[in-house]
């Protein structure tokens, strides 16, 4: 231990740092919020009724997507996890990652253009002479959109808790003659039953909070949420005060929903077994197989449909005539400038986190202050951006222009917004270094910059790749706090997806969701290559 | 890599199953089980061809060398689904496991649940559905590996105790030789996915003739 | 390396913004089908710069109501000159915001139902609020308020949101001048038949011709756009036994301009055959000012409300919030 305090404090100071600007920016909006809030009169709030049926409408909707994704996605799951002979498994476990990069604007013009009016499946329904479905606005809107973004991720979270069983379990299910509904009971029931509340919490909260979704696809007072209401009273009303209360309000239930989730389960210890291929006694004959690819192939059809859609659109769209206005390329490149922003600071805060932290958990063995660094990090999973966003605006507001700073605002907001996930990306590699290389480190003298490009550098290259690459991409697609802020000048490419599609110019929108779709994955794929390097292999 | 297995085992005895790590000693064992299927040739247990049976049906009970018992079990549920796979008991098929946990030394404890339970004490719980399945073929795929010297030995005292009373034909893998001459008649020695070598378990350990079985044992023989 | 070229796009990306400009520029804060291609705005941008040697910008937001959001949202930083698109019906509140500033037109001679006299504002087109149909779709539309609240509910009709739209806005005026108190009842009744509220009119218009819904909230003079424009007789305005709610399109002039002098020059120029003969053909309303030729043909086939119905823009002002709220809570059931 000798020699440790100095290092130490350095390790901690840029760490702390993060968090406590990070402390005071939410602490700012809250005062905001608050100082606006208090100017209504609280019992005004429950004799709103259309505020009652607001916080109704989000619970509500919510409950019902998080039941239709988690409750399509288990069997889905079930089956991937069965059929390892699967074709293109690996394919599919890549797409059913495709909607957490795609901009949620640009899907729902996607399922707009497979299950509208004048969609894709109502045209089939209709030379089959089949009935033709309904509006699609309102609540079955938001409901196909929302299981679009959550089913492929409960699979994802889900299959892993399949894959941690072991082979021999498999195995002693066979030889005890275990039938389907035995091994639902005594093997897979038992796993899922600590899993998903995780993931339906999870989801739950996706839902809860979701903006863009209910934004555009909400058609009317009946289908509003919180978070589009507190949009509302920002940008229809004006109506400060409603605003700030609402987002009081929506933080007070995300709280809520926040601790009734870690209430409810521990999170689970499921780490999937690689390479075990499972011998599951009940892969039964030609019927349940045909029910399992069907399963699956019906869960990648919902996927890839609105992708191949938007593709189909724009490409046969106006698409010179929208690649020669200026305001496409001027909304493209703020939206690319924003992501790369965006992303190197939610990389570079997330860093000096981990780098504080993991000194604490693997050298102070203080493990608690490490996971309480790590979760001041994650900040903006209990605190919706828009919320965050709603309290900047109204603080932001009396000091300078608020909609030329949109986006110094957005870029903070996304940044926020992509920490969780480069946490979590960057955390287990980071601290892993430290575990094994710290001793060494030390006794050779390696410290500093040495230290990062020798050591740090070619261990970290592939998360930190991948970590920029998701939030670049997070950030491009999306359609949060720019809704608030964002003004002629400051147009990001979603933002002028959505009023195009508001303005129900429906040829430009298909090319502007395109030319959105294929920024986000070109900067995906170039972040990722470039940064990543060989080091991925 | 390809397995090609001739063995003939007699009714009742011990066989240990040696060699190196991925030399197929496991995968002999997850034929006779059923959870593998051979490309060609027969498995026969006492007369009857269970080349194709499914893996449920062959009268053969295996005990893996951990991931034996479901978690939230507890050790009596544990037992029991070596009678009813959907644990559906009749007060004689209670009072049979609880005859059983007697028997390996588990009295009173069939309320635990594994994770309260040490190694050589879940083993045990393993070797008690052993019993109460009554299959003539006993499967043993390196079940003790992960327990110290002394337990291991009382172990295989208590397998050969259990095999003696029920008359099981037993196959075991593991990579001790101490343990093949502890507990086996018997030994075949497997290399490269192909039975080397077989007979009485001394003759075979002290052969020379088999440049594998030499370099397996590396003269480290204790 | 990579990191360099990042900074330089960022960079880039904001650096568009500052584009340098020589001449003043005016800029008019109005709504997108003002200035949409089809629009009045292209040819108005035309003929003021020609006269004006300054460039003239426009910023559109949705619609009219959303403009004082806006306004009031940017207060005094805001960019905006002119703002064009409101109407009498937010005018008081616009008003109040004590943004904007006197004009110094003479507005006694304009052609507006009712006159004109406001100091704040000037009109600049005028129009009825009404229910337009495609004839083939529906053989016999509802001939008053009464019957289009009463109505099937399985015919759909697509309304725009009283807090962004001045049609949204204009449609709860009208159900208040109609059913007075019971309004609230009413809408309750009308909600089963609404299809959607759309922020604005050119997202429900465009619903209505892709032929979402049979019936849209529009004006009575959109036939003529049809029938003008397109050559066809194919859609009608339902006339209303009650009258129709009037609509005045207003302009203002921000007390925070600091183009003063252009601002004033617009709003003459606005009240003027140069900027009106624009209107009928362009925003497909009624011109302010009497033109040379009369209204073009067309115009004499659409239907004349009985009576036009209309509030004082200050009782607008007193009761919009407490009867948008009224509104929200009947259609959020």
């Amino acid at each position: 231990m000798v020699g440790r305090a100095e290092p130490l404090r350095q390790r901690l100071a840029s760490g702390i740092a993060v968090l406590a600007l990070l402390a005071a920016l939410v602490a700012a909006a809250f005062v905001a919020l608050f100082t606006a809030a208090a100017q209504i009169e609280p019992r005004l709030l429950w004799e709103d009724v259309h505020l009652r049926r607001v916080v109704a409408f989000s619970f509500w909707q919510a409950s019902l997507s998080t039941l239709l994704s988690v409750g399509l996605a288990l069997p889905v799951a079930r089956a991937l996890s069965r059929r390892h002979e699967f074709p293109g498994r690996e394919w599919l476990l890549k797409l059913l990652g495709l909607p957490l990069v795609v901009p949620t604007i640009v899907a729902v013009f996607g399922i707009v253009a497979v299950y509208g009016q004048s969609g894709l499946l109502n045209r089939v329904a209709g030379a089959l002479g089949l009935p033709v479905g309904q509006y699609l606005y309102g609540l079955t809107g938001i409901l196909i959109a929302h299981v679009f973004f959550n089913l492929p991720l409960a699979v994802r979270l889900l299959l892993p808790a399949w894959q941690s069983i072991p082979g021999e379990t498999w195995r002693l299910a066979a030889q005890l003659g275990m039938e389907s509904g035995h091994i639902v009971k005594h093997i897979e029931w038992p796993l899922l039953r600590q899993v998903v509340p995780q993931v339906s919490g999870l989801v739950f909260m996706l839902c809860f909070t979701s903006f863009a979704v209910v934004l555009t696809l909400g058609g009317g007072p009946a289908a509003t949420t919180i978070e589009v209401a507190i949009y509302q009273a920002l940008r229809y009303e004006f109506d400060l005060g409603q605003a700030g209360l609402l987002a009081l309000l929506q933080l007070l239930f995300c709280a809520l929903i926040v601790a009734l989730i870690q209430l409810v389960g521990r999170t689970p210890h499921v780490e999937p077994l690689t390479g075990v291929r499972q011998l599951r006694p009940d892969l039964g004959g030609r019927g349940a197989r045909a029910a399992d690819y069907a399963l699956v192939a019906l869960a990648a059809l919902s996927t890839l449909l609105p992708i191949i859609a938007v593709v189909m659109a724009g490409l046969t769209g106006p698409v010179l005539s929208v690649l020669g206005e200026w305001q496409t390329w001027r909304s493209l490149l703020l939206s690319l400038g924003i992501a790369l922003c965006s992303a190197s600071l939610a990389v570079a805060a997330a860093a000096a986190i981990l780098v504080a932290s993991r000194e604490l958990r693997v050298n102070r063995y203080r493990d608690r202050s490490a996971e309480a660094m790590e979760l001041g990090g994650s900040l903006i999973l209990v605190v919706p951006p828009l919320v965050l966003g709603t309290g900047l605006f109204i603080l932001l507001r009396p000091v300078v222009d608020v909609l030329a700073w949109a986006p110094v605002v957005v870029i903070g907001v996304n940044a926020l917004m992509g920490m969780p996930y480069v946490i979590r990306l960057l955390g287990p590699p980071m601290t892993r270094i430290t575990q094994r290389h710290d001793r060494l480190c030390a006794s050779l003298g390696l410290g500093g910059w040495a230290r990062f490009r020798i050591i740090e550098w070619p261990l970290l290259r592939a998360p930190i790749g991948l970590s920029l690459a998701l939030c670049a991409a997070l950030s491009t697609g999306d359609l949060g706090v720019i809704a608030l802020f964002g003004s002629q000048q400051t147009t990001t490419l979603p933002l002028l997806l959505y009023q195009r599609l508001a303005a129900y110019r429906m040829d430009e929108a298909a090319v502007t969701a395109l030319v959105l779709l294929l920024l986000c994955l070109a900067l995906f794929v170039v972040i990722e290559r470039s940064v990543a390097g060989r080091a991925r292999a | 890599m390809d397995f090609h297995f001739d063995l003939t085992v007699a009714s009742g005895d011990c066989t240990a199953v040696i060699g190196p790590s991925g030399a197929g000693k496991s995968t002999l064992l997850a034929l006779i089980a059923g959870f593998e299927l051979a490309d060609a040739g027969r498995i026969r247990i006492g007369g009857l061809d269970v080349t194709h049976w499914p893996a449920a049906k062959r009268p053969v009970t295996t005990v893996f060398q951990e991931h034996n018992l479901f978690a939230h079990l507890d050790v009596a549920a544990n037992v029991g689904l070596g009678i009813h796979p959907g644990l559906e008991l009749d007060d004689e098929q209670r009072r049979m496991v609880e005859r059983a946990l007697d028997k390996v030394g588990l009295g009173g404890m069939a309320k635990r649940v594994p994770s309260t339970l040490s190694g050589g004490e879940r083993q045990r719980v393993a070797l008690a559905r052993v019993l109460v399945r009554r299959r003539p073929v006993l499967l043993l795929d390196e079940p003790f590996a992960a327990l110290g010297p002394a337990l291991r030995r009382e172990m295989l005292a208590l397998v050969a105790e259990l095999r003696h009373a029920g008359n099981l034909t037993t196959l075991l893998v593991s990579h001790h030789p101490n343990d093949a001459l502890l507990a086996a008649e018997n030994t075949a020695f497997v290399s490269d996915g192909r039975i080397l070598a077989y007979g009485e378990t001394r003759a075979l350990l002290a052969r020379t003739d088999c440049p594998e079985l030499t370099a397996y044992l590396g003269g480290a023989q204790t | 390396m990579l990191v360099r070229s990042l900074i330089t796009i960022a960079l880039a990306a904001f650096a568009v913004q500052a584009v340098a400009q020589e001449r003043p520029t005016l800029t008019v804060y109005t709504y997108s089908s003002f200035t949409a291609e089809w629009g009045p705005g292209v040819a108005i941008k035309e003929s003021f710069e020609a006269e004006c040697d300054c460039t003239l910008e426009y910023v559109a937001v949705d619609d009219g109501a959303a403009l004082l959001s806006r306004i009031r949202l940017e207060g005094a930083n805001s960019k905006a000159d002119i703002v064009l698109g409101l109407d009498t019906n937010l005018m008081a509140a616009a008003t109040q915001t004590g943004l904007f500033a006197r004009h110094s037109v003479d507005s006694a001679e304009l052609a507006v139902p009712g006159g004109w006299d406001d100091d704040f504002f000037l009109p600049f087109d005028y129009g009825y609020f009404a229910f337009v149909y495609k004839k083939s779709e529906l053989a016999d539309p509802p001939s008053s308020l009464v019957e289009l609240v009463e109505g099937r509910a399985d015919q759909k009709i697509l309304i725009q949101d009283p807090r962004t739209s001045t049609p949204g806005l204009g449609l709860l005026l009208w159900m208040r001048k109609v059913f007075g108190d019971e309004a609230p009842a009413a809408w309750a009744k009308l909600r089963g038949r609404v299809l959607t509220v759309t922020k604005s009119w050119s997202e429900a218009y465009g619903l209505f011709l892709e032929g979402e819904a049979p019936l849209v909230l529009s004006y009575t003079t959109s036939p003529a756009y049809h029938r003008i424009a397109e050559g066809s007789d194919a859609y009608a305005a339902a006339a209303f036994d009650e009258g129709h709610y009037l609509q005045i399109e207003v302009a203002g002039k921000l007390a925070g301009s600091t183009n003063q002098p252009l601002a004033d020059r617009f709003l003459r120029f606005m009240v003027s055959e140069r900027f009106q003969q624009h209107i009928p053909t362009g925003n497909w309303m009624y011109p302010v000012i009497p033109l040379p030729d009369g209204l073009p043909a067309g115009f004499e086939s659409l239907i004349v409300p009985a009576r036009a119905l209309r509030f004082t823009p200050e009782e607008v002002a007193r009761q919009r919030k407490r009867w948008i709220d009224e509104w929200l809570a009947a259609l959020s059931r």
